[in-house]
């Protein structure tokens, strides 16, 4: 059974949207990507059950087809 | 013999080699290595009544800016040796750490190592290690059943038909020894793993940090708070970090973050040092210095510590990044998990597999510090842009925020690891709403009408106790200790209602019961020592 919530939960989506993307307007590569860290910290918080952020991020990483690719931050070991 | 590059501290005659009966002896036990793991497991074996021989390489206490923090566990441990009150002298206590962003001049962030107050050991002492060594030496000198062998070097070792032969080179010849067990505490250069060929996998992190010990002079000579200082992207060392501890004699450790790719020796000539430390500490202040050095730094692991006859412990077999103290703290952890453990295979009150569950116990401390410290690492030198972009938003919010602070990683200080499904522990049949769980270090607490102990730790010594909180503790051939169940103590152990409590020679809780019989006792005794 999954906590995360996939359904349609709110309104305005033109708005939601704008708001999000407006948020990197202007800004340059590094400051974008501070801006949407931040973000995630936020609302992470927010949200507060790290079981309802595992399924979030599960269904925010990207699936590759293609051979497994090592990330830079491997296992510390 | 002397290694050239390293400065003695304390400089010690070459022992003689063994000569006649004592060349010949078969050992039970020899511990190699005189850093302070060694000097640990020497010193509770001795304790313990054991005839304790140790070969180091070194004919000196090395001098140098190695270890400084030490923390709750091993401060309780040296309090169970008897030189708890040496090391609270000599060192500088402290429990609490502030985190300082860019220019700001108020922390941005506060903790306290102590959050439970009220118990006999501080959070840490700093304490140079050398100062540490000297006396643990000097506690193992006046002790007969001591032999301190000064530079003695293990060249080579073999198995035999009954443990292990070393081969031992002095200046004034060379000899065999024999013996059932080796406990390896030699480094993290060790020679017996090196021999062995056993491995030693993990990473290696590029960044450079440059340690400056340096001691206040003229109108500077200031007298500031022992808290832990760190920065983040100081004005002084933009990009980086910075640390600063108080240790004894008026000397300061700062630590200075300087980066992949830099020259070393140009980075300790005073003239690029000064800078750093006019920037941390304002300008115009006078100062000297005590000890420059860059370091960089490794997580690895062995993949086992014990290795038939060869026991491990220390930086030989698993080392840190230094973010946090993790490594003295974890090998002296080690030297006090495996003490008792030999003691009693040595005893025969055990099964020789009771020592496999050193492995186990301390194979899930060191992963436990890997992964802290390498975190910590990650945190403070982030590995690429992404990782850059949320540590630096992790520190712009918390500037504001009270949500983000607790993100900011600047090392998460050395607490004792706890022993998760430990095969020594016995689960809990009970529900517990407060108290250490089976395989979790045992909680200080003021004893207020024992009749010869002010503290709980210092009550349970170092052999296996029955806590009984109550007044009729169950029938037990081991030794109890006596709690009121209206005491600070029962409500940090959850026994406001009464309670019993088994714990370990190493304090780590075996067992608890809410009310215990005499089997159930007698069970989780033999469970605890792997019978």
């Amino acid at each position: 059974m999954t906590l995360l919530n996939t359904r349609v939960n709110l309104e305005k989506h033109d708005d939601l949207y704008e708001l999000i993307v407006d948020l990197n307007s202007g800004l340059t590569e590094a400051e974008s990507r501070k801006a949407n860290a931040k973000l995630v910290l936020l609302l992470a918080n927010h949200i507060g059950d790290p079981d309802i952020f595992r399924e979030a991020i599960a269904c925010a990483k990207p699936r590759r087809t293609a051979k497994l690719q090592s990330t830079p931050d491997a296992d510390p070991r | 013999m002397n290694r050239s590059s390293i400065r003695p501290y304390c400089v010690k005659q070459v022992s003689p080699p063994p000569q006649n009966e004592n060349r010949a002896r078969h050992h039970a036990f020899v511990i190699v290595g005189s850093g302070p793991v060694g000097l640990v497991t020497a010193l509770e074996m001795a304790r313990k009544g054991h005839q304790v021989t140790l070969v180091s390489a070194f004919d000196f206490i090395p001098h140098g800016s190695k270890a400084i923090c030490f923390a709750k566990q091993p401060l309780d441990i040296f309090n169970r040796l008897g030189i708890g009150e040496s090391v609270l002298r000599r060192g500088v206590s402290w429990n609490v750490g502030k985190l300082f962003w860019q220019d700001q001049r108020d922390a941005i962030y506060q903790f306290d190592m102590l959050p439970v107050k009220d118990q006999k050991s501080p959070a840490f002492i700093n304490l140079q290690q050398y100062y540490l060594e000297e006396i643990l030496v000097d506690a193992l000198e006046a002790m007969e059943n001591v032999d301190l062998r000064w530079g003695h070097k293990v060249t080579d070792i073999n198995f035999g038909e009954c443990g292990a032969a070393l081969n031992i080179s002095t200046t004034q010849g060379d000899y065999e020894l024999t013996t059932d067990f080796v406990i390896a505490c030699d480094g993290s250069k060790s020679t017996i793993r090196t021999q062995l060929k056993l491995n030693f996998e993990g990473r290696v992190f590029e960044d450079n940090f440059l340690i400056a010990d340096i001691r206040f002079s003229g109108r500077d000579a200031q007298d500031r708070a022992p808290e832990r200082w760190f920065w983040f992207d100081p004005p002084f060392c933009p990009g980086g970090t910075a640390l600063l501890h108080k240790q004894p004699d008026q000397v300061w450790r700062c630590d200075f973050q300087l980066g992949a790719n830099i020259d070393r020796d140009e980075a300790i000539k005073p003239d690029n040092v000064e800078p750093l430390i006019t920037g941390m500490f304002g300008d115009n202040t006078e100062f000297e210095k005590v000890w420059y050095s860059v370091y960089t730094f490794q997580c690895r692991r062995m993949e086992r510590f014990v290795h038939g006859p060869v026991i491990f412990a220390g930086d030989s077999a698993h080392l840190v990044s230094p973010f946090g103290a993790r490594g003295a703290n974890s090998g002296i952890a080690d030297a006090e998990n495996l003490a008792w453990k030999l003691d009693f295979v040595l005893r025969e009150k055990a099964p020789l597999s009771l020592l496999e569950t050193f492995n186990y116990e301390r194979v899930m401390a060191a992963d436990e510090n890997i992964l802290n410290s390498s975190r910590s690492t990650d945190f403070m030198s982030p590995i690429n842009d992404a990782s850059r972009a949320y540590r630096d938003a992790v520190l712009e919010l918390a500037s504001e925020h009270e949500f983000a602070r607790p993100f900011i990683n600047s090392g998460r200080l050395s607490t004792a690891t706890p022993y998760h499904e430990s095969p020594l522990s016995t689960a809990d049949r009970d529900e517990w709403r407060a108290g250490p769980p089976p395989g979790y270090p045992c909680l200080d607490a003021p004893l207020e009408k024992h009749r010869h102990y002010d503290w709980l730790l210092g009550a349970l010594g170092d052999d296996f106790k029955v806590v009984h909180f109550g007044d009729e503790p169950p029938n037990t051939e081991l030794e109890c200790v006596l709690v009121p169940s209206d005491s600070e103590a029962a409500d940090r152990y959850g026994t406001n209602g009464g309670g019993t409590y088994l714990v370990r020679p190493d304090q780590i809780v075996a067992a608890r019961w809410k009310t215990a019989i005499e089997q159930d006792i007698i069970e989780a005794h033999l469970k605890a020592i792997g019978a």
